[in-house]
């Protein structure tokens, strides 16, 4: 199946594109890279990345190089929910080891894995400009502040319930 | 009540909207430079401020501003740099999601000075609530007459636009920031001859600026940058924001004076509270992470026993035998339990990891010094391996392409330096170490190094 975006997403990349100069518009990669993201289920597959490659008419390989370089972007299938759990240093201060154990052991899987029911893919991330309300992990548009073990937990739940 | 010049508005309910920050004074600096100033008025006002760039190196911004290649005939452009990536800080994002306003503001005065009419806001991506933040701020002042063609009916005119960036710590170096703009990966450029001044974006002069730099020109303008050299202590004019981390009992943004005593700034209940749990301090790492660490008899008081103050210049006493660097502000503080070696493991781990790949010295020394620095941490550790380490930092330091380089070599040099007790400990007691959490069980602590509050 080709992806194609929504009538209103291929607006929003036309201005996108706008913002820069004439023939600059490779510019654009990463923020539709972002974009083709949200729309085809969290990750990239090549299909994907040559059809944001015709969009900005530059070839395939100009969008492999940079979709693999930046690790916001999931070049595997991942579950609904992505937790990127910060594991730099001021987190693990704070306890970002126990935090991550803690989901691996929840979750049944390890970095990097999603969970059997396609729910949950756990990745480690670094530094997320929160280390003063660590230990942190980013869902989807929000950051979740302040971890503990103790409220994973309910935070799974919620998390479950919504999707 | 201490001098705050970023944030002494920060809590005014609804200060984030354009109408609040307007009532407050908000784009008053615009109107007065727009309508009496020239732009080399500004650029010389923001000099005599002495205001010296946020992001980390502590350049001097008006001297930067003059760099810019005017007579290129090409469009000249500012970029700003909210990549905010250096682990530890976290300021930069306290003023995009509270107070987006002051930055634009202060991105319209930049712009004017340098005779740019378009400004690119780049910012790291996973700040994804603070895009919308952002493009509506930058709405509201575009139909307020401050944005877009002819400002204030002076004839100039801007339009700022805002950027993600996809995940990548070294897109905060500014010229791997302009790459990454340019839609490719963020691999450094070699300076010379890409000094963005006169190279920079689509190879057009280019000025590149951290937000909290720019957040502050508002204030240089409105007050004069005399008045603003007033606040502080010699060359460190102003306020700086602080990021507080760690083992404190207050994390978070604090605006301080120049030439708080570092003593206070950990301790008062004004700033970070002093050490959580009531235990007592091992070190700090003052600048971020890729400034040398300091035990806490060094971070408090210099060599010569005179207290240590936050300025460019105090905390640079000593060079880097007993000295650190102000950076970016992100001061990561660690209790008596903390592990030198488990922390150096995971930065160097993040160094690693983040390192482009481009110079060999950075991306197998990077490599290296993790494997060493797993190796002692996890019990496996050879008697060897500290001088192996230092050898491997002092190898990578001054020989790559960008700074990143020295960020990963500083703060394995500085641990050796000044903590070769904890990694003689690994080594000398490989079985202890296996437990993770070590040092809270027994906490290794050389008299010198700690200090009682
Ligand atoms: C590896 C590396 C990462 C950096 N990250 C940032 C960053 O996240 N934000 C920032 O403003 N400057 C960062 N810098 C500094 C920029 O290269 C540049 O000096 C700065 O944006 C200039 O702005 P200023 O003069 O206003 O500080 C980084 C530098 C290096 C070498
Ligand atoms: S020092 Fe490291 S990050 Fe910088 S250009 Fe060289 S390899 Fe890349
Ligand atoms: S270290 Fe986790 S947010 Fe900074």
């Amino acid at each position: 199946m080709i992806n194609t975006f929504s009538p209103a997403t291929l607006a929003l990349v036309k201005r996108i594109i706008a913002r820069y100069p004439e023939g600059k518009q490779k510019s654009a990669l990463l923020p539709v890279l972002h974009l083709a993201q949200a729309e085809f289920g969290g990750w990239l597959s090549t299909e994907t990345m040559d059809y944001v490659a015709s969009l900005l008419d530059i070839q395939p390989i100009e969008v492999y190089e940079v979709a693999t370089f930046y690790t916001m972007f999931n070049l595997k299938p991942v579950g609904k929910c992505v937790l990127e759990v910060c594991r730099t240093g001021p987190c693990m201060l704070r306890g970002s080891d126990d935090i991550i154990k803690h989901l691996e052991k929840k979750l049944n899987i390890r970095d990097g894995e999603t969970s059997a029911d396609g729910m949950f893919t756990l990745k480690t991330v670094e530094c997320l400009a929160s280390c003063g309300t660590a230990p942190v992990m980013q869902v989807g548009e929000h950051y979740i502040e302040n971890l503990s073990c103790e409220s994973l937990d309910g935070i799974l739940d919620q998390i479950r319930s919504e999707h | 009540m201490r001098r705050q010049v970023l944030l002494k508005d920060i809590n005014v309910p609804g200060i984030l909207s354009y109408d609040v920050y307007r009532r407050e004074g908000g784009y008053s600096a615009v109107e007065k430079a727009l309508r009496d100033m020239t732009p080399e008025q500004i650029t010389e006002e923001v000099k005599l401020s002495g205001l010296r760039g946020r992001g980390g190196a502590g350049f001097p911004t008006g001297l930067k501003w003059t760099f810019i290649d005017r007579k290129s005939g090409k469009p000249v452009y500012l970029v700003c740099n909210a990549d905010e990536s250096e682990p530890g800080t976290f300021k930069d994002r306290y003023l995009l999601e509270h107070i987006p306003h002051l930055l634009i503001e202060g991105m319209i005065l930049a712009s004017y000075a340098i005779g740019a009419n378009t400004a690119y806001i780049y910012m790291r991506g996973e700040f994804r609530w603070i895009f919308p933040i952002l493009e509506r701020a930058i709405a509201e002042a575009r139909s307020a007459g401050f944005l877009g063609e002819n400002i204030l009916g002076s004839g100039y005119s801007l339009e700022i636009y805002v950027h993600p960036g996809g995940g990548a710590y070294i897109c905060g170096e500014e010229t791997a920031l302009l790459e990454s703009l340019e839609g490719k990966r963020g691999n450094p450029r070699l300076k010379p001859p890409y000094f963005p001044a006169v190279m920079g974006l689509y190879n057009c002069p280019t000025l590149v600026n951290n937000v909290e730099t720019l957040a502050t020109v508002p204030a240089i303008v409105t007050m004069g940058g005399a008045e603003y050299a007033r606040i502080g202590v010699g060359k460190s004019t102003g306020t700086k924001l602080i990021s507080a981390s760690g083992h404190i009992n207050k994390p978070g943004v604090y605006e301080i004076e120049m030439g708080l005593p570092v003593e206070e700034f950990i301790y008062s209940d004004e700033y970070c509270g002093g050490i959580w749990k009531g235990r007592k301090l091992k070190a700090v790492v003052a600048g971020g992470s890729s400034v040398p660490i300091l035990p806490a008899d060094l971070i408090l008081k210099t060599a010569k026993g005179e207290p240590r103050l936050m300025t460019y210049e105090s905390l640079a006493d000593g060079g880097f035998q007993t000295g650190t660097m102000l950076g970016s502000g992100g001061f990561i503080v660690m209790d008596e339990t903390t592990c030198i070696v488990r922390n150096l493991w995971n930065f160097t781990r993040f160094y690693h990891h983040e390192s482009c790949g481009q110079c060999s010295p950075c991306r197998e020394g990077t490599g290296w010094m993790e494997k060493v620095l797993h190796r002692i941490e996890h019990g496996e550790g050879r008697p060897h391996d500290i001088d192996l380490l230092d050898d491997v930092a002092k190898k990578i330091e001054g020989k790559t392409i960008c700074p990143l380089g020295d960020a990963a070599a500083w703060p394995v040099s500085s641990a050796i330096r000044h903590f070769r007790e904890d990694f003689e400990y690994h080594i000398k007691y490989p079985e202890k170490v296996k437990n993770p959490k070590h040092f809270e069980v027994e906490p290794l602590t050389p008299s010198r190094q700690l200090a009682t509050a």
